[in-house]
């Protein structure tokens, strides 16, 4: 699995082409232009948009500014779902670059966590990196790393270096030869139909006659009414998986 | 480890939790869950009414946080970590500004809008689910 090794850098060098505009009622002291970047699939919102932070501030006065957000068409933007989670749940159909608004007020404690630092997005990730060792290994894998090592990964996530975070990250994907995988496939999915935050639940990779489960086989199990019924596979179920937390 | 030999408490419903706080519930009234009712076997797909059901939720006070006297609550499924936080900062009396993490498997701290019963199915185990609570980050 480690070996497709292509497939791992399409996937970690994803980006998505987005436009930040300022909120119509933010009060500034000259005109705010938009501000274009390429956003990382695999990161955090409030982890790669410094830049996007500091243009908007610029124009802005220092009383008018408090927590920034994010929000599309409406929806606040959750920093502590990947990029490309947020992108693929509420975006996929929208025409390129992704239209962001960015706002300066009016945080919206009901629907958003509060993002005080980085350390609060490192936390977060090293939680879900955890978790899903805690499914995968038991969290002996996760447990036997050095502090060091946890450092890395965040670290190479945080600078987008992706030999830094698989040279740790590969010892989490490993499982014994004598097995065909991990104790418990971490994953998650996402829908937009419902309230709920997302379905996960225990899913062994092998099937107790020994056949391989594939992706197929966890969705008829775990979300039955994405699946098509009678194998009738050109309609296209709305949800997305977590691609990211699979991978971890 | 003997079983706790008090039945759950029921948590108020997340509704009411800007009350006065907790309804205290004696014990003749608290929900009679047998141990192992609730779904113990994880892996089954369970019908919609199952959601509904409330599982059992032992909290255990980490380092110098102060414990609850009351520790299994039976608590529904689509309670958030969050309400969860909400309920202890209340019951122990914590004010507002005060932190409190919940870990689970003393490990890892799901983020506040997880729910309890997704935490149940993949970490629970003998029909309840342990978490642990702390005023200060306890596991990095």
């Amino acid at each position: 699995m480690t070996d497709d090794k292509d497939v791992l850098r399409d996937v970690w060098f994803g980006r998505i082409p987005t436009c930040f505009t300022l909120y119509q009622d933010e009060i500034t002291e000259r005109e705010a232009e938009p501000y274009y970047l390429l956003l990382p699939r695999v990161s955090y919102l409030t982890l790669v948009t410094d830049k996007v932070k500091k243009h908007f501030q610029k124009v802005m006065r220092q009383e008018d500014i408090s927590e920034i957000w994010f929000e599309y068409e409406g929806t606040p933007l959750k920093w502590h779902y990947p990029i490309g989670l947020l992108f693929d749940l509420l975006a996929s159909s929208s025409a390129l670059p992704w239209n962001i608004t960015v706002h300066f007020k009016s945080f919206p404690e009901k629907d958003l966590l509060h993002c005080p630092s980085k350390d609060a997005i490192e936390a977060h990730f090293m939680s879900c990196v955890k978790e899903a060792d805690a499914l995968k290994h038991k969290s002996q894998v996760i447990n036997e790393m050095q502090k060091k090592d946890h450092k890395q990964l965040w670290m190479g996530l945080q600078n987008d270096r992706f030999d830094q975070f698989w040279a740790i990250n590969r010892k989490l994907m490993e499982y014994p030869a004598e097995e065909n995988g991990f104790r418990y496939i971490p994953f998650r999915i996402y829908q937009t139909t419902t309230e709920r935050p997302f379905i996960q639940k225990l899913f062994r990779p092998v099937a107790a006659d020994g056949q391989l489960h594939t992706l197929g086989d966890l969705l008829k199990d775990v979300c039955p009414s994405a699946v098509a019924p009678e194998g009738r596979e050109q309609n296209e179920p709305r949800l997305k998986t977590d691609s990211r937390s699979e991978q971890e | 480890m003997a079983e706790e030999p008090e039945s759950a408490l029921q948590l108020p419903p997340s509704s009411t939790t800007d009350g006065e706080g907790p309804t205290e519930v004696s014990p003749e009234t608290a929900t009679p869950e047998p141990p192992s009712s609730a779904a113990v076997s994880p892996g089954t797909e369970e019908p919609a009414g199952d959601t509904k059901k409330k599982i059992d939720v032992l909290l255990k006070a980490v380092g110098d946080t102060p414990i609850m006297k009351t520790k299994k609550w039976a608590v529904e499924r689509t309670r958030t970590i969050q309400g969860l936080i909400d309920f202890i900062k209340k019951f122990l009396k914590l004010v507002a500004s005060e932190q409190l993490f919940i870990y689970v498997n003393q490990s890892f701290a799901p983020s506040p809008d997880q729910e309890v019963g997704t935490l149940y199915e993949c970490f629970g185990s003998d029909g309840k689910l342990v978490l642990h609570y702390c005023k200060s980050q306890a596991w990095g």
